[in-house]
């Protein structure tokens, strides 16, 4: 018999329309293939910054979830008890005037009464200004129960953050060390280069207690305990100054470690020393006299002493060269051997002083000083939730910014590199924004960096003025607010009640939120006068979440291939170190459903509540929807959600609306980029030409050059007003722990979750899969076939201590509650700690599955072992499980007993049956 | 019995490098997503929201542990498995209908589904587990080397290549002319020490994988030592020290 001849060139489809993908956060270009009118085909946009080409399991899955039988289809509003599930379809304009005649009166009366906080919002520029205008102070995203201890700690030293605001030179370094990261987040990018990496026999390290994904590929692992990775790396840093591996020179030129630290008794103490202009400055080498800290030419001196004052270099001498930090002292806590750790300073030394290199970029400095070349340092770090969701995240997160700057290796070549718009200072970001006044809108962003305590948003009586408490002393500098936060105290009363919580996209009745049955029962809780506690929930989805059966009005959105979307440089852009980029959506297809894009809706509410910006003089719309608003809106004169093809369509970053800008973005693959020039490419908070390019594309109005903040005088005026300095001062119960989370200098403390952890010896730990973003995945027919289940993950000293056999289950008891899921053994983990998949475990009746689904049954949270407060401390208050700097929610903090059970039927604990907004899915 | 081709002008097939593999699914989905429209019948799910769903996959990742016998770090090998293009592929040989074959010019192992009786027979010869019967087809699904892309004149010249090769974020699959000694792939595998899976089986695996590096050996050079003993000489004295090198 014959081969039989095939056809080996059929037509692949009709039309290849290009968008940017939303099965994560990761803003990856696709194709989309569309063929008889319906997506036939997703892969990577080869052009695209972000993915160049390639594609992950979620985002070649995106088919499955324009399809899901999980969508959303019309406009509902609650008819029986809030949880029931009783459900009426209502038109859109009936949705919206409810909506409207809920949120119209607080307006007037008490706006701070309507709370708005979005979760998996890639809108918000959008969703914050209409907050704003608005005028509730209640507003955020989700980055409070996410890493706002990266972001921010990343701010405040060095002016920009880990994840998509900054990458590793993938084109230079030599040695990529990774700090427990998430394997979700920004992950084609980390693959792309690790690949490279490795391609090049670069080496990569893991530092995690859990092997998966890039520690299993890392080239050295080292299973950290959880909670201790800031004790690891400032022993890395005593290793390096013991031996003298520091980079002096850029300490001297671009951090503040050469400024002086005043030392006077008073209420100064501890700040930047400043001049009669109260400006900072250095002594110079050259004449042992004080000198300007921006003067051109001057050296300043790393170890001056002037008047009594010590320079910042001196302190982190002081505190960094003690045996506190000793590999010796340290190694049994940290869970690795001293010599490991001499073995990995060594090596970081060796990649950063041994491996040095040049390029041969001329630049000019702030000072007015010239180079001819740039120095290089080929090691790089990346961070994520591993090391920042713990009550000492802020801290480690500042600890490893400065690792990296000892090491002279944040902004060179070899090293880590910040993308546009950062580098940005703290002094380039807004303060906080809260004030309320009836019928007004407020008078600036919610959210931005605290420099002391007058920026706290406290009332005249110390009351909060934010539901969630955030930028109060509990928690200062919550720059991404605190969501975890919203629904306990809008339940509680605390600091007081609201009417109207408004949600978008954010599955707070299960896997976002810590203590999930009790924010479950308080989501339904009735007071004494039959009311709902939480009186009225607006929520926005796309899918039926488990969230959707506590709201009153649910507003249906599109899926991510039906909508308008921008990413934004007044956003989350997405740029490259040596591009400035932003992208859209754009619907590829129709929605075949009554359900609206979210940003659309909002605009439509804003107008219809007749918000500033939103309407025109005669009161009609201004924004059609939000494909008109990403055009036509202007933040800034000139400056509107997109930098590419402005005015006339030859314009960047500043410029007129340009009516034809979306058509030039679809014909360009959905994005645009702004490309860096060659001299400005590294050395970014310092390089002339990069602060001139930065102005001219918009970022900010004058050049901003800044030192890294070593010393950071924002926290070291929380630590003075703890000391008893100042008019505004802390409760007194928040003193003593104020002194140490605000110290001005990195340094590390045992996590909360260790106090009392006694009868609670095991650490557990939650982490994402590459395959499955969040809730999200467990819908998608493709994904659910390759992770439908998850297992408490042991490592061998549990294993064989408690005698568990494969088909186990076990019970994990917590300070906090109980819960009895399935294990696994698992070898490459933490001796002491133990871990699962993140949101694996579905409630029954969501997401459209079936009843039997193993999502369901064995599927589970560690969530019902976490609470967002701390145990009571026997003075009668309990803190927030958060980190006291920035209230991040300390998720990894959990401490746990594991018991073996036996063999059992589903995990426990079980919950009834969620009503069904959707009919259960059937066939694909 | 069908016959293998005596000998084929080329060797297509895969390199997957599995020092590089973070077990990611990507190419698992990219495959599904491509061949679901493409070469013969739709690779089908059966109860895809229900309690007990599964579904046709040419490609599927694994994650093995390895625990040395030595007492060393316990490693996450993540190992993609798919159809290896033999040379005496038994999948091939033991078709009743002749549906199974090996191109001869390519070495491409296909099913011809027009052929296939869906008997099931090749599945139990294969020794890797590479066939996967499409339950609702009801004919023999596999690895195609993505045959209707290679080729493919609709497609620009860069996407000419296997789907899972295309989207594999770390780049760690490979596809090429193992006839050729000098293409990729059979560079990587000399260069690399790429192995054939199981090859005392006799099969002659087309498709080589990159064995992974060794792991957790930190380089044994020497320590840093310190500038000078801080105790006896203080702070003080390393600072003079630390800050002499400037000058």
């Amino acid at each position: 018999m014959g081969q039989p001849k095939i056809d080996t060139s059929p037509k692949v489809s009709d039309e290849i329309r290009k968008t940017t993908c939303y099965m994560c956060a990761c803003r990856c270009g696709i194709n989309v293939h569309l063929t008889s009118g319906k997506v036939s085909y997703i892969e990577g946009n080869r052009d695209h910054p972000v993915n160049k080409g390639v594609l992950c399991a979620k985002g070649a899955s995106g088919i499955m979830q324009v399809t899901a039988p999980s969508r959303l289809q019309t406009p509902l509003r609650r008819v029986g008890p809030r949880g029931s599930g009783a459900f009426e379809p209502i038109s859109w304009d009936e949705a919206l005037d409810l909506a409207v005649s809920w949120m119209k009166p607080l307006r007037e009366t008490a706006p701070e009464k309507l709370a708005f906080f979005t979760g998996r919002d890639q809108s918000q520029s959008l969703t914050g200004w209409w907050a704003q205008a608005y005028g509730t102070p209640n507003y955020a995203a989700h980055g409070g129960f996410c890493s706002v201890n990266m972001a921010a700690a990343g701010i405040y030293t060095i002016g920009g953050a880990f994840w998509e605001f900054g990458q590793p030179d993938w084109k230079h370094t030599n040695l990529f060390v990774l700090f427990g990261v998430a394997e979700d987040h920004d992950s084609n990018p980390i693959k792309i280069g690790i690949g490279k990496l490795k391609a090049r026999g670069g080496k990569v390290i893991g530092i995690n207690p859990i092997r998966t994904g890039y520690n299993a590929v890392a080239d050295d692992w080292y299973g950290i305990t959880p909670g201790t990775d800031g004790l690891l790396i400032l022993s890395l840093i005593h290793c390096l100054m013991e031996a003298g591996k520091i980079d002096l020179d850029y300490l001297s030129r671009w951090t503040n470690a050469p400024l002086l630290v005043n030392g006077a008794e008073g209420p100064e103490k501890g700040l930047i020393l400043k001049n009669a202009e109260s400006q900072p400055f250095v002594i110079d080498r050259r004449t042992g006299m004080p000198a300007p800290w921006d003067g051109q030419g001057v050296e300043p001196d790393l170890g001056a002493v002037w008047q009594g004052h010590r320079t910042v270099f001196q302190h982190m001498a002081e505190r960094y060269l003690s045996d506190d930090y000793k590999p010796e002292a340290i190694a049994d806590q940290v869970g690795i051997p001293a010599a490991r750790i001499r073995g990995l300073a060594a090596e970081l030394s060796r990649a950063a002083f041994d491996q040095a290199f040049t390029l041969p970029i001329k630049w000019t400095d702030f000072r007015g000083d010239t180079h001819d070349h740039m120095v290089g340092r080929p090691v790089s770090f990346h961070a994520m939730r591993g090391i920042s969701a713990h009550s000492n995240g802020f801290q480690t997160a500042r600890a490893l910014h400065l690792l990296q700057i000892v090491l002279g290796a944040v902004e060179v070549p070899g090293g880590y590199r910040l993308k546009p718009p950062y580098p940005k200072p703290v002094e380039a970001h807004p303060t906080p924004h809260f004030v309320t006044a009836p019928g007004k809108p407020l008078s600036g962003p919610h959210l931005g960096y605290v420099r002391g305590p007058e920026n706290l948003a406290l009332k005249e009586d110390g009351t909060p003025w934010r539901i969630d408490k955030a930028f109060t002393w509990e928690n200062p500098f919550s720059a991404h607010g605190m969501m975890h936060m919203v629904i306990p105290n809008a339940h509680a009363g605390d600091p007081y009640r609201i009417d109207t919580l408004f949600l978008y996209m954010a599955n707070m009745a299960w896997n976002s939120s810590m203590n999930t049955t009790k924010v479950m029962e308080m989501l339904t809780d009735k007071g004494p006068d039959g009311e709902y506690v939480i009186p009225r929930i607006i929520y926005s989805d796309a899918y039926a979440s488990e969230m959707v059966a506590y709201a009153d009005l649910i507003l249906p959105d599109t899926t991510y291939l039906e909508r308008h979307d921008c990413i934004s440089l007044l956003d989350r852009p997405i740029s490259e170190p040596d591009a400035a980029g932003d992208s859209i959506r754009w619907p590829v297809v129709e929605a075949d459903r009554d359900v609206r894009g979210f940003q659309s809706v909002l605009l439509d509410l804003g107008a219809r509540l007749g918000l500033p910006g939103m309407v025109n003089p005669d009161g009609s719309a201004k924004f059609k929807d939000y494909a008109d608003y990403i055009v036509n809106h202007q933040r800034r004169p000139g400056v509107g959600p997109l930098i590419g093809w402005r005015g006339d369509g030859s314009k960047t970053g500043r410029g007129e609306p340009n009516p034809d800008q979306l058509a030039r973005y679809i014909e360009n693959g959905g994005f645009h980029q702004a490309h860096v020039p060659e001299e400005a490419s590294y050395m970014k908070p310092w390089n002339a030409a990069y602060q001139d390019w930065a102005v001219a594309t918009s970022f900010y109005e004058t050049p901003q050059p800044y030192l890294f903040n070593i010393w950071s005088e924002p926290m070291r005026r929380f630590q003075l007003a703890a000391e008893g300095q100042g008019f505004i001062q802390p409760p007194d119960h928040l003193r003593e722990r104020l002194k140490v989370a605000m110290d001005p200098l990195p340094l590390w403390y045992p996590a909360y979750g260790d106090e009392g952890a006694a009868e609670f010896p095991v650490h557990a730990l939650t982490q994402r899969p590459m395959d499955m973003y969040h809730s999200w995945g467990s819908q998608n027919a493709w994904l659910r076939q390759i992770r439908g289940k998850n297992f408490l993950y042991l490592p061998t000293k549990i294993w064989t201590a408690e005698g568990f056999v494969d088909g186990d289950y076990a019970r994990v008891t917590s300070p906090h509650g109980e819960i009895t899921v399935p294990v696994a053994h698992m070898a490459a983990l933490n001796a002491d700690t133990v871990w699962t998949w993140n949101a694996i475990g579905k409630r029954k009746g969501a997401w459209a599955l079936d009843d039997g689904a193993s999502e369901a049954k064995e599927g589970f949270l560690l969530n019902h072992l976490i609470s967002e407060l701390l145990p009571e401390r026997g003075d009668g208050r309990r803190w927030s499980n958060s980190d006291p700097v920035t209230g991040q929610a300390a998720w990894f903090d959990l401490r746990v007993r594991i018991e073996r059970v036996g063999p059992q039927a589903k995990a426990q604990p079980q919950f009834d049956t969620l009503p069904r907004v959707v009919p259960k899915g059937e066939g694909r | 019995m069908t016959c293998l081709p005596a000998h084929t002008d080329k060797k297509l097939g895969l390199v997957v490098d599995l020092d590089t593999c973070v077990g990611c699914q990507a190419c698992v989905t990219a495959c599904k997503g491509w061949n679901d429209q493409g070469y013969g019948a739709a690779l089908s799910d059966q109860d895809p929201y229900g309690a007990d769903p599964s579904g046709t996959f040419l490609n599927r990742v694994h994650s093995y542990q390895v625990t040395p016998h030595d007492g060393g770090t316990a490693k996450i090998v993540n190992f993609p498995r798919s159809c290896l293009h033999c040379e005496d592929a038994p999948c091939v040989t033991v078709c009743p209908t002749g549906a199974s074959y090996k191109r001869s010019e390519d070495g491409i192992v296909l099913v011809n589904e027009d052929a296939c009786i869906g008997c099931g027979l090749c599945a139990w010869a294969c020794p890797y587990g590479a066939r996967e019967m499409d339950a609702e087809a009801q004919v023999m699904k596999k690895c195609t080397l993505c045959v209707d892309r290679i080729y493919n004149e609709n497609l620009p010249e860069e996407d000419r290549e296997p789907a899972c090769v295309r989207t594999c974020p770390t780049g760690a699959r490979h596809f090429g002319d193992f006839a050729d000694p000098d293409s990729t792939v059979s560079k990587l595998t000399r260069d690399r020490g790429g192995v054939p899976l199981m090859p005392q089986l006799g099969t002659k695996p087309v498709n080589r994988y990159l064995p992974p590096r060794p792991k957790d050996r930190p380089e044994e050079a020497s320590l840093l030592a310190p500038l000078l003993d801080i105790k006896a000489q203080g702070l003080a004295g390393w600072l003079d020290r630390m800050l002499g090198k400037l000058d």
